[in-house]
């Protein structure tokens, strides 16, 4: 008995101590507060980590040319779990208890989805990475994109497939439980059979499965010219492993969401005769794309994936419109980010009035384990 | 001078634990109200306040079928979603039609009702299984059915499918979450000391011998799953008003896994017990948050929101070792517990 | 589907549920024993993948040299075996020691809970490590695949070799359970706790190499996973684990040959259904579970406990 009445009081001694400290935060006038959101703890930690690198990577480096509005940049990054009641209680403690004047996040749309209400509601400008429902910048004039929207990417998947493979019959296979996989699906169908293609099989696989066989094995026996795996790198190497060893030897395409260096970890050789669209390629001569490279190598060990480089570019954007805008008021602000006009590692970056960004996707293939660049389809 | 009629209303009505619960809660409120409004509890605070209200519903309800009656079902998660989607549908709907009036409110809470009336009739046929089945059997097949909700879900493109649906307008402030949550609070412990509790309680303790004394098991077990279901839709329906979209993958088997931690953390046939826990772990999950930021600025050395998850199921695997039974047991505030079954008055 | 899709499916299922038979036995095993649901069993799958992931990481490429290739693989095959069942068996008594055992008088509920929180832990725990983190990583192709084509359907020496390492390992557990000395210990403190402490078996020891086992076949299984399906991730045991509780459940929980019988019944009914239909594949395999259970509550191979009153 007394064992458990010592424990009720340190526990809520505890909780006492981590109720003040809610009061506790003073801000430092000589900074300023940037927050980033992502998942990074849950299955999608791996693009939170991502994210959270990538939005580092730019802050240190504005940080070193002297910050921005002459002061130093603080970066709170937080956990939204890949889970939406998390999204909207972490917007709301950035916002409220924080005091960030911007945030740049989050990975899935259901989630930003969560938080860009709240942005709006009490104008905190917020770029997210790679959310790619086109809803989420349709919730108001303070959310801004750095990514494609699906209909873009399904649609130039399309395009390539029937122009450039010369292919006439498509299997698709997506995550059932993603909306990013399927709508990318949806959006390659739709065009490819108004090109005049035969959509010869559609499947889903449950998020999270490693087992794709029974899906691929009735892709298979219907003879498609080209496979469409629209899913995520993780997911696209298994399924490429599998389809190879299931007797499919044509070409696969996929999305932006293979852009990773674990795709060839993953995927070996049997992602080669791939391809996918993307926001860069890492060939490009542009000294940005080279410079974020060769830094991201130096400061993390690793090649940067897609969602590193769309966070440093959000990141990017997200800063330069403040200093643009001279202060952190929130009509100047969202101003500046609607005028955008900036060289970042996708490209030149500029926002149609939807705020989503008007750039060109490249297409990559994958030869000899290696990301090579084919061409460049312009919006 | 006593006078028999102010006496009797006063012992009736004054004197009885339940107004001073009422009256508690409502002062309880006003002052949260107030500390709202005058910038002492900023937005942040309201939002884990009212995210943790919502849990309570979900608790106190898990705990109706798990705790006070003994069956053991961990797709609970599966009701909230019905009733989030019902609900959200038709105020996203009525929102395309009329414009923006006050019987909106009215509108939102007819909603709940009829998201919590859908989820009992699901809950009514989850509770077949419950007659054949028992204990983890029947877990697995609360369980299934849980994921077979989300699966239909996340198919039904009309309500978003893996997109989610979306655009729900925010009808969930502070004031409307408590007072349901109260009012849940007070709905669930009059059935739990009614006869009709004694009955579930008895189907928990010991089912065969309550057959024989003449319950109708059969009844009070689909009764509870009925009950249950349904502030569980309501709780749904808050939660989707309140983040403002409704996703299949919030309804999932993990989410079911957190309300039966808070059920058990708690106490199983406590309901003061599910509300501590419910607002317990909530504000130890955010408090963690908060905390590994003070901690981070104190050391100068960043600490990863990463570890917040590391340190939390490491105090709940602390909690469970060290106070086995739950917070509170199977012990119940006293005010909330009628005079007439306190033993010890 | 024609003829040949169904036997692939066949074997794509079987292949399945090789790997859920295999978890699903330790699920089983400590539920005869202590009456436990461990929700951390799919958490040693994990931790055995990961450790011979990082075996192999470490040890592989020094191996090589001076042996020919086909010996340098099987030796090196073998070790990954034996690491991913000590890591697993390891963690599982860990968890037992300092987790379960202090709650094994108290309600079994609390046991329940402690074990979701220490799944959760090694979860977290394990994504937040630097060394580790959340990244998916590519399992190193210790054997180099092969394909042979049975009619026109296909299957990898991958497929052999995962129904081959369960069925060996089934077998021998059956053997250990039948005929050795802790194996009837096992069997009697599972039939009834109390009688078996009466005759002098110590109970906590039978738990522990319970334990141990069923961690090995679970860090058995993640490596054969993390071989078959390359790619490995801290949050891999959830679903797995689910499945083969499922799967436990389905052939009557605590009854061993039940779950290898529930494993592949699973298997091959997640493949079906995905087939069918994979849009509700998932739901349709969890209904087919549920119908299962109403027509038979204690399972399929479940004994029917008459409620003694």
């Amino acid at each position: 008995m007394k064992r458990t009445s010592k424990l009720i009081y340190i526990v809520s001694i505890a909780i006492l101590i981590i109720g003040l400290s809610f009061f506790g935060c003073k801000k430092q006038s000589n900074e300023i507060l940037i927050g980033g959101v992502g998942p990074v703890t849950g299955e999608a930690a791996t693009f939170g980590q991502s994210i959270r690198e990538g939005c580092e990577l730019a802050i240190l480096e504005w940080n070193q040319n002297g910050g921005v509005l002459g002061k130093q940049i603080k970066f709170i990054y937080q956990d939204d779990k890949g889970d939406p009641t998390e999204a909207a209680t972490v917007w709301t403690k950035l916002i409220t208890q924080d005091k960030v004047v911007g945030i740049v996040g989050t990975a899935m749309s259901k989630c930003s989805l969560a938080g860009a209400p709240i942005s709006q509601q009490n104008k905190v400008p917020m770029v997210t990475p790679t959310s790619t429902n086109p809803k989420v910048t349709e919730v108001g004039d303070y959310i801004f994109r750095a990514c494609f929207i699906d209909p873009f990417q399904g649609t130039v998947g399309a395009k390539f497939a029937y122009e450039n493979l010369n292919a006439r019959k498509a299997g698709v296979i997506f995550d059932v439980g993603n909306d990013y996989t399927k709508g990318l699906a949806e959006f390659f169908r739709d065009k490819f059979t108004e090109l005049g293609g035969t959509v010869v099989a559609f499947e889903a696989h449950p998020t999270g499965t490693t087992d794709f066989k029974a899906q691929l094995t009735k892709i298979i026996s219907n003879k498609p010219d080209v496979i469409y795996i629209p899913d995520y790198y993780n997911d696209a190497g298994l399924i490429a492993k599998q389809a190879r060893e299931l007797g499919f030897n044509g070409p696969l395409v996929g999305g932006d969401g293979w852009d990773s260096p674990d795709l060839f970890k993953i995927g070996g050789t049997a992602i080669e005769n791939g391809f996918f669209t993307n926001h860069f390629s890492k060939d490009d001569p542009r000294p940005i794309v080279q410079e974020f490279v060769k830094k991201y190598q130096e400061k993390y060990n690793k090649v940067p994936d897609a969602f590193a480089a769309l966070a440093y570019d959000s990141m990017y954007i997200l800063l330069d419109a403040i200093k643009r805008a001279g202060s952190t008021d929130p009509e100047k602000m969202k101003q500046a980010l609607m005028e955008t006009n900036i060289n970042v590692v996708s490209g030149l970056i500029t926002f149609d009035k939807n705020r989503n960004p008007v750039k060109p996707a490249v297409i990559i293939a994958v030869k000899n384990g290696q990301q090579v660049y084919q061409a460049t389809v312009n919006p | 001078m006593k006078i028999p009629i102010i006496d009797f209303i006063y012992k009736k009505f004054i004197k009885r634990r339940m107004t001073i619960f009422i009256v508690g809660a409502l002062l309880v409120m006003f002052l949260i109200i107030l500390l709202q409004k005058y910038n002492i509890l900023n937005a942040y605070i309201i939002q884990i306040i009212n995210v943790s209200l919502v849990y309570v519903i979900l608790a106190v309800s898990l705990n109706l079928i798990n705790g006070f009656t003994g069956q053991f079902s961990i797709g609970h998660m599966g009701f909230a979603a019905v009733g989030a989607y019902v609900s959200a549908t038709i105020t996203t709907l009525v929102l395309k039609i009329t414009p923006n009036s006050f019987s909106h409110y009215l509108i939102f809470i007819l909603s709940l009702i009829a998201g919590g009336i859908v989820a009992a009739i699901l809950g009514f046929i989850i509770g077949f299984p419950s007659l054949r089945l028992k204990g983890d059997y029947l877990a697995i097949v609360t369980l299934g059915f849980g994921e077979i909700i989300r699966t239909i879900l996340n198919n039904i493109d009309y309500v978003g499918g893996p997109r989610g649906l979306l655009g729900i307008p925010k009808f969930s402030t502070f004031p409307i979450i408590f007072v349901i949550a109260i009012l849940t609070i007070i709905i669930i412990r009059n059935i739990v000391y009614s006869t009709h509790g004694r009955a579930l309680l008895s189907i928990r303790e010991n089912e065969v011998a309550s057959e024989l004394v003449g319950i109708n098991t059969t009844k009070y077990k689909i009764l509870s799953f009925v009950i249950g279901a349904f502030f569980a839709g309501i709780g749904g329906g808050l939660l989707a008003h309140l983040v403002q979209i409704a996703h299949p993958t919030q309804f999932g088997f993990m989410y079911s896994f957190l309300i039966l931690i808070m059920v058990y953390a708690g106490g199983m046939g406590s309901i003061s017990g599910s509300v501590i826990a419910a607002f317990g772990l909530t504000f130890l999950s955010e408090g963690l948050r908060v905390g590994l930021y003070s901690l981070s600025n104190l050391l100068k050395f960043t600490v990863g929101d990463q570890w917040r998850m590391v340190i939390y199921s490491l105090l709940l695997i602390f909690i469970m070792l060290f106070k086995t039974e739950g917070l509170m047991g199977m012990k119940e505030i006293k005010v909330l517990i009628p005079e007439e079954e306190d033993i010890h008055e | 589907m024609n003829l040949d899709t169904i036997l692939q499916q066949i074997f794509n299922g079987l292949q399945l549920g090789s790997i859920y038979a295999l978890i699903a036995l330790g699920y089983t095993m400590v539920y005869g024993i202590i009456r436990l649901i461990n929700f951390a069993h799919g958490d040693f799958y994990m931790i055995g993948a990961y450790a011979s992931y990082g075996l192999f990481s470490a040890i592989g490429a020094t191996l090589f040299f001076g042996l020919p290739a086909n010996q340098a693989t099987i030796i090196m095959f073998i070790i990954s075996i034996l690491g991913s069942m000590a890591a697993g068996g390891a963690i599982a008594i860990i968890a037992n020691q300092f987790a379960y055992k202090p709650l094994r008088n108290k309600p079994r509920l609390s046991a329940l809970i402690t074990a979701m929180g220490v799944s959760m832990f090694l979860e977290y725990f394990f994504s937040a490590l630097p060394v580790i983190g959340p990244s998916y990583r590519g399992f190193p192709e210790i054997i180099k695949k092969q394909l042979f084509p049975i009619g026109n359907a296909v299957i990898s020496n991958y497929f052999l070799i995962d129904v081959g390492v369960a069925v060996s390992l089934m077998i021998l557990l059956t053997l250990i359970v039948k005929y050795t000395k802790i194996g009837k210990a096992m069997r009697a403190v599972s039939l009834d706790k109390d009688a078996a402490k009466l005759m002098g078996i110590n109970i906590e020891s039978v738990i522990t190499v319970t334990f141990l086992i069923g961690g090995a076949f679970a860090g058995v299984a993640g490596l054969l996973a993390g071989l078959t399906y390359p790619r490995i991730y801290p949050y891999m045991g959830i679903l797995p684990g689910l499945k083969a509780f499922v799967a436990a459940v389905l052939g009557g929980i605590g009854n061993i040959p039940g779950a290898v019988l529930g494993s592949y019944i699973m298997g091959i009914a997640e493949t079906f259904a995905t087939a069918i239909n994979s849009l509700i594949g998932e739901g349709i395999a969890f209904a087919i579970l549920i119908i299962v259970l109403l027509v038979r509550p204690q399972g399929l191979l479940g004994e029917k406990i008459a409620d003694k009153v």
